[in-house]
């Protein structure tokens, strides 16, 4: 199932069996009750039960507390700089396809520093997972408003309140030319959590995840009301979506939304006084940018036997 | 006084026969300009005439002569849009002082060259003269006013009616009237024709098969006019090339370069005048599987290639100036990361959006010192256009064995000039092997520094038991993000030691005339050709000035010092700014000097003088004359 690799020298898959320990990499520095621990687990989980090969996976992150994240995954992982794990994610992928790829990022990261690769990224539809750990606030800089901040939430740089109404990252996500998958979920609602993140690793293309992550440091009370009460929250439901039973049994309000179907996504996405969690689009049909680029590998002898023939066009 | 010919309607007895055998000027080089608006094709036809001149052995250089703007008003001065082509008997290094012969498509391009000061007084000036008597009133006076302006020089300008000529062969002069003009050169010249219209269905080997039987008529055409109308030739001694050539501008051979080099990945974003690398690769680097990547942005560009490169594949971006500007923070990481990388930056005249067509060698402290803190990287300047081939191998083969970033400082006069040089013979060894995918050695450590020499190798994803986290923050060998004092001194140490290591595998570089004298002339890039040029004049005047050209900026060349002792003076000759000595308010002490001056009085504690101009164009062999003369007490500094 995996491709064949690029640098033509890549052994066999190994048929091994990973244990969920082997993808523990460095001891998380994140504060106790911070929402990147559930992230962590949720994806670990998932790594071990996709039987993702470590070696030849890729965790990719900017800077920012959930920017810590690769140091985490004992796989391969480039901590990069603030905004730019999209570009950084691309380049991985589109020159070796075989690896599996993840970014992870903040919402400053995403959202704003790096908005601009997100809507390309979005468009690229590189085959890689992508995380927003939404925590509605820089957390590493210690309290400063983010994009994504509710309005009136007071910050370090908007002591009373942030002034403008919050961007929508879903909407934006699925207002975007040739976005293939679109999901939310939330640090606690793990079950849900590794459904979401397993769904978004199968999909081909680029798997945009928005998770809501609690910062219990700077922004104790935005996900306060979410957490406690079950009713604020909506499923979205479908077999070609997530289907998670214990999340259906906790949360009674369920909408059958097939992901296909782009419209409804994108009214599904809008703000409203339900918190949505579910796949929002899936469309596997869009091809993705490194099987577009996709080239055969060529020998030394074959370059230079192309290079001949470059150069005998500018012989005189 | 200009006189002004009216070959077409020779008086004397209406024939145009009359005038006899031509005279023939035999001469060691020539300058020949050919400006029309742009969309005029003079730009092709000058290529044409330099790759033919090329392939029968003459030196030649040839530039381009860019409009200001994509689409210049036509017949005014912002839209002259053309070639120079400078041919010799012997091997030509850049593009000379004045022009002799210049070939106008109107009366307004020839203005703007003359107002550019870009005309040799003598020289012969062949001009369109179906604006002469236009029907339009305002392009009569114009001609007028241009006439008159023109009076006052002493060009010998011939008419030419080569809208009326052409019109015997199509219908729209505007389309083909670049190949009469090159069937006139060819005359003038003695160029081979054959030779010629094989060049001209190359050129045109998109065209319908009609388009090029028409180009090769046009080219006839003006042969056959000159042939009649001309009474003189000009005499260029070729001599037969004893090695195979290949003509190019520098980006295409920055590009075909790339491919030597094994390259496999480009991600860029456009800007003049690095672009047009990435226009020649987009055709050619997918029939090697490389993949050319427009970006969405400079900083998305040169993120992109670090990945690539941190997978194991080899890539580089293409930029000029305010792309590098964007492109600071990220180059910063891949010194960090110690992840190769080339970076080609074709330098244009800054500061801001500056000059975006025009030459100027404008980043070289920045390619140094562009990053926060300290971040050691190799930086190279090609000085020739087959060095602009040659030098892509080079550097990516320094990015990996020294695992950093190696900066490639190409500029706008190598981009756009293009030069007949040996054919390279392209070594299947210049390309990158393809990293190593076996599992990791017992012990291996992403960082593991040999103490001595800073260098380590590095482990790609796809190795088994390598799974490690690369991180820009500080680390230790093991790429463990860590602050304490002695893992940041030694991380900072190791990489600084790569540069001292580098630096050893180096040569002094060469100089130019004598080992001592009165001054010493030192340049980098693409200046070289003049400098020496100029150099070679002013000892055959018996001055005691040598020259030095530098290709490595970072590390510099060993035995600099000890070579500029032995001059009395020493002084770089640049393209970029620096204050002059009289200006007011400027004393030795703030004088803002040129950049490697800069560079060079703070690395060598020499007293290093500078002349440096940022006129857009590249250097003048005459200029950078009178500028050594100034030096040593000569002449008048202008
Ligand atoms: C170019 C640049 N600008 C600013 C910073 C400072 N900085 C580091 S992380 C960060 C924002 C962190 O917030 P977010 O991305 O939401 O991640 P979180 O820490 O909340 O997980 C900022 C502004 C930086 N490292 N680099
Ligand atoms: S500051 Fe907030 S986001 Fe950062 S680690 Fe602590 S709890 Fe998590």
């Amino acid at each position: 199932m995996s491709d064949p690799c690029s640098l033509l020298t890549c052994g066999e898959a190994t048929d091994r069996q990973v244990a969920l320990e082997e993808y523990t990499g460095g001891l998380p520095r994140w504060c106790p009750g911070c929402g990147d621990h559930a992230i962590l687990s949720g994806v670990q989980r998932m790594l071990e039960s996709e039987q993702v090969v470590p070696e030849r996976t890729v965790f990719v992150s900017g800077i920012g507390c959930s920017s810590r994240f690769p140091h985490y995954v004992k796989t391969y992982g480039f901590h990069g700089i603030h905004g730019r794990a999209l570009p950084l994610a691309t380049g991985i992928k589109l020159s070796r396809p075989e690896l599996d790829v993840f970014a992870v990022m903040g919402d400053g990261d995403c959202c704003s520093i790096g908005a601009g690769h997100w809507i390309h990224a979005l468009r690229y539809n590189v085959d890689m997972v992508a995380l927003l750990l939404d925590n509605n606030i820089y957390g590493l800089t210690k309290n400063q408003s983010s994009p994504t901040t509710p309005q009136g939430h007071p910050s370090n740089t908007a002591p009373d309140g942030a002034w403008l109404p919050a961007l929508n990252p879903l909407t934006v996500t699925l207002g975007v030319t040739n976005a293939s998958f679109v999901a939310q979920t939330a640090d606690w609602a793990p079950s849900h959590l590794y459904e979401t993140l397993r769904a978004a690793h199968r999909h081909r293309g680029f798997s945009f995840v928005r998770i809501l992550q609690r910062c219990p440091v700077f922004t104790p009370g935005i996900f306060m009301e979410a957490v406690r009460k079950p009713e604020r929250i909506e499923l979205l439901v479908h077999d070609d979506g997530v289907r998670d039973e214990a999340a259906e049994e906790l949360y009674e309000h369920h909408v059958a939304h097939d992901p296909s179907d782009l419209n409804e996504a994108r009214r599904l996405a809008e703000t409203s006084e339900h918190i949505r969690l579910g796949v929002f689009h899936r469309d596997p049909s869009r091809p993705t940018y490194e099987t577009t680029r996709r080239l055969p590998v060529f020998t030394a002898e074959e370059r230079i036997a192309v290079l001949t023939r470059e150069l005998d066009r500018h012989a005189v | 006084m200009t006189s002004i010919t009216e070959a077409s309607r020779p008086d004397a007895g209406n024939d145009p026969r009359a005038t006899g055998t031509p005279r023939s000027m035999k001469t060691p080089e020539h300058v020949v300009e050919i400006v029309s608006d742009s969309g005029e094709g003079a730009q092709k036809c000058g290529q044409i005439f330099g790759a033919v001149s090329a392939m029968m052995g003459n030196g030649v250089w040839t530039v381009e002569i860019i409009p200001a703007e994509i689409q210049p008003p036509p017949r005014s001065i912002g839209s002259a849009s053309g070639n120079r082509v400078r041919i010799g008997a012997g091997p030509v290094t850049n593009w000379g002082d004045r022009a002799n012969l210049v070939v106008a498509f109107n009366e307004q391009a020839l203005l703007a060259r003359h107002r550019l000061d870009a005309i040799a007084d003598d020289a012969i000036v062949l001009l369109e003269e179906m604006w002469a008597d236009h029907d339009d009133e305002s392009i009569r006076a114009e001609w007028s006013a241009a006439m008159e302006e023109l009076s006052a020089a002493t060009y010998r300008i011939v008419r030419v009616p080569m809208e009326e000529r052409c019109l015997t062969v199509v219908d729209d002069a505007r389309k083909g009237k670049n190949m009469f003009v090159l069937g006139m050169l060819a005359t003038i010249y003695a160029r081979d024709a054959e030779r010629t219209k094989d060049r001209i269905d190359q050129a045109l080997h998109k065209k319908s098969d009609d388009v090029r039987r028409s180009n090769r008529a046009l080219f006839d055409l003006g042969a056959a006019w000159a042939e009649e109308h001309l009474d003189f030739r000009v005499d260029v001694p070729t001599a037969p090339n004893d090695r195979p050539m290949v003509v190019m501008n520098g980006n295409q051979a920055l590009g075909m370069g790339a491919i030597a080099s094994g390259m496999d990945f480009l991600a860029m974003y456009p800007i003049t005048p690095a672009t047009s690398v990435s226009h020649y690769l987009a055709e050619a680097f997918p029939r090697v599987g490389g993949i050319v990547h427009q970006a969405e942005d400079e900083i998305a560009a040169v993120v992109a290639a670090i990945g690539a490169s941190y997978a194991g594949k080899t890539a580089f971006t293409v930029t000029s100036g305010p792309g590098l500007a964007l492109k600071t923070e990220a180059l910063g990481l891949a010194v960090m990361t110690e992840t190769p990388l080339v970076v080609i930056d074709v330098q244009r005249g800054g500061p801001s959006t500056g000059l975006p067509t025009k030459v100027e060698q404008s980043d070289l402290l920045a390619a140094l010192f562009g990053q926060p803190g300290d971040t050691p990287k190799i930086v190279l300047a090609p000085a020739t256009i087959e060095e602009c081939f040659h030098c892509v191998v080079t550097a990516r083969q320094i990015a990996e064995a020294f695992r950093t970033v190696v900066f490639v400082l190409s500029d706008a006069n190598l981009a756009t000039g293009v030069q007949p040089f040996p054919r390279p013979t392209p070594d299947p060894r210049w390309v990158a092997t393809l990293p190593d995918q076996r599992p990791v050695e017992e012990g291996a450590k992403p960082y593991g520094w040999d103490e001595r020499t800073g260098l380590s190798r590095r482990i790609v994803p796809g190795r088994p038991g390598g799974a490690y986290t690369t991180t820009g923050l500080a680390h230790d060998d093991e790429s463990k993000i860590d602050y304490s004092p002695a893992v940041n001194e030694k991380g900072c140490r190791m990489r600084s030691r790569k540069l001292a290591v580098f630096q050893q595998t180096l040569n002094p570089p060469p100089i130019h005339g004598d080992d001592e004298g009165d001054l010493l002339v030192v340049g980098w890039g693409s200046t070289k050709g003049a400098i020496e040029e100029a150099v070679d004049r002013a000892r055959a005047d018996g001055r005691r000035v040598s020259s030095t050209h530098l290709t490595f900026l970072s590390p510099l060349e060993p035995g600099l010092k000890e070579m500029f002792a032995r001059f009395e003076k020493v002084m770089t000759v640049e393209i970029n700014y620096s204050d002059r000595r009289a200006d007011p308010f400027v004393t030795e002490e703030n004088r803002r000097r040129g950049q490697l001056c800069w560079l060079l009085r703070a690395q060598l504690l020499v007293d290093v003088d500078c002349w440096t101009r940022v006129h857009g164009q590249p250097l003048a062999p005459g200029r950078i004359v009178e500028a050594i003369e100034d030096r040593l007490g000569i002449g008048a500094e202008s």
